[in-house]
């Protein structure tokens, strides 16, 4: 989908305020209207504002105009008359789908798949890089750092095809270790209830080593003087994680974990369409999965672009709502 | 001889202080988590093992599943295979093609929108970058893009890969807070007052400063072109177009290879050779990444880093 965008990193600036104009009382004839600055600007950075247009253009066509066609989910899409045109419909797209009953199934299984993803994926990579905090700088302590980051490097197709390859019930690895065990083979991509163990935790291996990374970061910006005066009062290493280290990295831990729960409806289509079969459908069936099918398998634009409008809604509603949370509570949160 | 030097010659090397020995449960502590760091390495690296140690070996030996952690039967067959099969070889190639006009496209867009917006006199970059934060937030989603791409033309081209996802506004940010932080406004003036152009001052002054930033966005470019198979699934229908992750899926998760031999030896033989090849294909598709994998990954970190700072 897009190129990676989930970071924990606050944006910068995107509330801050322009810079007001210097005021003064006695010479108001020096006070700029904006319009005056913006000519002022213009007259400076006139080939700033073309350079920038380029950019601006295909946001506008490949981001705005899209948000736009938005309204075909009120109406009932034909190519003939375009999205401007087709007949409207009012709620009825809505209404088909919320009394459908694949739509609960639905819901339910993006759901759960995604709370699931978030919450495993969240403490794992806080592990790996307390724990690689604690040792020396080595020969070990890079080759798990190298190691762990790798998996970010490797496509979908290949990390769904190596999980197929790995899990399968003939020639896998894991089968014949179960088998030396005395344990029948199990064929785990048939199985429903496998699909969200499989899925989730084939992400924490290839996601853990790059937010680790985040966090090794995120430790190595701690006073080490906290450390210092905590080593002279007697605090041992696990105390030291528990009361420098963790406190050092909650910022960091919220952000991601808001990005986490904010993203959650946004989870890839890309992997589950990928592990997708006729047998665990009754699981790996999620709202991204159902857009693509009813839109451009069979068709129907509209009812797609209803579900897909539906999720995204969901979507931004969870981010704001986690982000006012965690501001609340830590302080900390996307936007100040 | 060297040993009598050794004697007379004075120590002058300064002993080491004395190593503080840590307390005993901090030493198990540091014992366990070398464990657990040992058990997440092997958790990691094994599936990837077991996946090179089953493309080096004999078609047979890996039908059967014999293959555990080393070769057996030690084989090249498989990757002769792959390497002379024409659709993997045209994957390859439009895959290429992808990375290296993707990235340029993505890289000119990023900086022609970063550059700006960096600038503090830029009257309106506030409401600008409003604009492209909003779209991380919420998107048409996938059937009005559809409907874009299909309305523009480019639907089953080259550019239905390249241009509806040409800027991620994570990159934006990133060469924003580069810009902002690593150009100092001096320059600028200076180069006013030599009666350089903005678009010279960009070309002479700024961008010969921003290596470091422009070899950051073209590695995440280039890798997000490479991985990327969705674009390719939802635009492109012909199959001359397509890039080597829509090659790999239909190989590898769809089997789609057929059987061209007539006697049943000959046929078992190529189901066989079937099985090896999907996994020397996963290594002969991830090796280029993972090859400049080791020289990337600091570049990677400092890109998310330079990110972290507000600009």
């Amino acid at each position: 989908m897009a190129i990676p965008t989930s970071h924990p990193i606050p944006l910068p600036s995107a509330t801050e305020r322009p810079v007001p104009p210097p005021q003064r009382s006695s010479a108001p004839a020096i006070r700029r209207s904006r319009w005056s600055q913006a000519k002022r600007s213009w007259r400076m950075h006139w080939q700033l504002y073309l350079l920038a247009s380029v950019p601006m253009a295909y946001f506008v066509i490949f981001k705005y105009i899209p948000m736009s066609f938005l309204v075909i989910a009120f109406k009932q899409y034909n190519v003939v008359q375009g999205p401007w045109g087709s007949p409207w419909v009012g709620l009825q797209n809505f209404d088909q789908l919320f009394s459908n009953p694949v739509f609960g199934t639905l819901l339910k299984n993006t759901f759960i798949l995604a709370f699931y993803l978030v919450l495993a994926s969240f403490p794992v990579p806080i592990i790996l890089a307390l724990g690689l905090n604690e040792i020396r700088d080595s020969w070990f302590k890079r080759t798990v750092q190298m190691a762990t980051y790798a998996p970010y490097f490797i496509s979908t197709v290949v990390v769904v095809s190596m999980t197929i390859l790995v899990l399968s019930p003939r020639v896998g690895v894991v089968n014949q270790g179960l088998g030396a065990l005395g344990v029948a083979p199990i064929n785990f991509l048939a199985d429903p209830d496998f699909f969200r163990h499989i899925y989730v935790w084939t992400d924490v291996w290839q996601t853990a080593g790059y937010s680790a990374v985040i966090y090794l970061a995120a430790l190595s910006g701690i006073d080490p003087a906290l450390h210092e005066s905590a080593k002279i009062d007697g605090a041992s290493r696990l105390q030291r994680i528990r009361y420098v280290d963790l406190p050092g990295i909650m910022p960091t831990a919220v952000v991601m974990l808001v990005l986490g729960v904010g993203n959650m409806m946004a989870i890839g289509f890309e992997k589950a369409y990928l592990l997708q079969n006729d047998l665990n459908l009754a699981q790996s069936e999620i709202i991204p999965t159902y857009v693509y099918k009813t839109g451009l398998i069979n068709a129907d634009f509209s009812m797609a672009t209803a579900v897909g409008l539906f999720n995204s809604v969901v979507n931004l509603c969870l981010l704001l709502a986690v982000n006012f949370v965690a501001k609340r509570v830590t302080g900390n949160g996307l936007w100040r | 001889m060297s040993a009598t030097t050794t004697s007379t010659v004075p120590r002058l090397r300064r002993k080491r202080p004395a190593k503080v020995r840590e307390p005993f449960h901090d030493r198990v502590f540091l014992v366990v988590v070398m464990i657990m760091l040992t058990v997440i390495l092997a958790l990691v690296l094994l599936p990837l093992i077991n996946i090179v140690a089953n493309s080096f070996s004999s078609a047979s030996a890996v039908s059967a599943g014999r293959v555990g952690f080393w070769p057996v039967d030690f084989s090249l067959e498989a990757y002769k295979t792959a390497l002379t099969n024409s659709q993997v070889l045209q994957g390859y190639y439009n895959s290429l093609i992808y990375a290296v006009l993707g990235t340029l496209i993505s890289v000119t867009l990023t900086v022609a929108i970063a550059y700006p917006l960096s600038r503090k006199t830029f009257y309106g970059r506030n409401v600008l970058m409003t604009l492209l934060i909003f779209t991380m937030l919420f998107s048409g989603g996938l059937i009005p893009t559809y409907m874009v791409v299909h309305d523009i033309g480019i639907l089953n081209t080259r550019w239905a890969l390249l241009l509806p996802n040409a800027v991620g506004v994570w990159q934006v940010i990133i060469a924003r807070t580069f810009f902002a932080n690593s150009i100092p406004d001096e320059l600028y003036e200076a180069g006013m007052l030599d009666g350089a152009s903005e678009l010279r001052v960009l070309r002479s002054v700024v961008l010969p400063l921003s290596k470091p930033l422009l070899a950051v966005l073209a590695l995440m470019y280039t890798i997000y072109q490479w991985n990327t198979y969705f674009d390719a699934l939802v635009y492109l229908k012909d199959p001359d177009l397509f890039p080597l992750q829509i090659v790999l899926r239909n190989m590898l998760i769809l089997n789609t290879t057929r059987p061209s031999a007539s006697n049943l030896a000959e046929q078992l033989h190529q189901q066989q050779l079937a099985n090896v090849l999907k996994y020397a294909l996963i290594v002969v598709s991830s090796l280029p990444v993972l090859l400049i994998y080791p020289f990337v990954a600091r570049h990677f970190t400092k890109g998310v880093m330079v990110g972290a700072v507000k600009g």
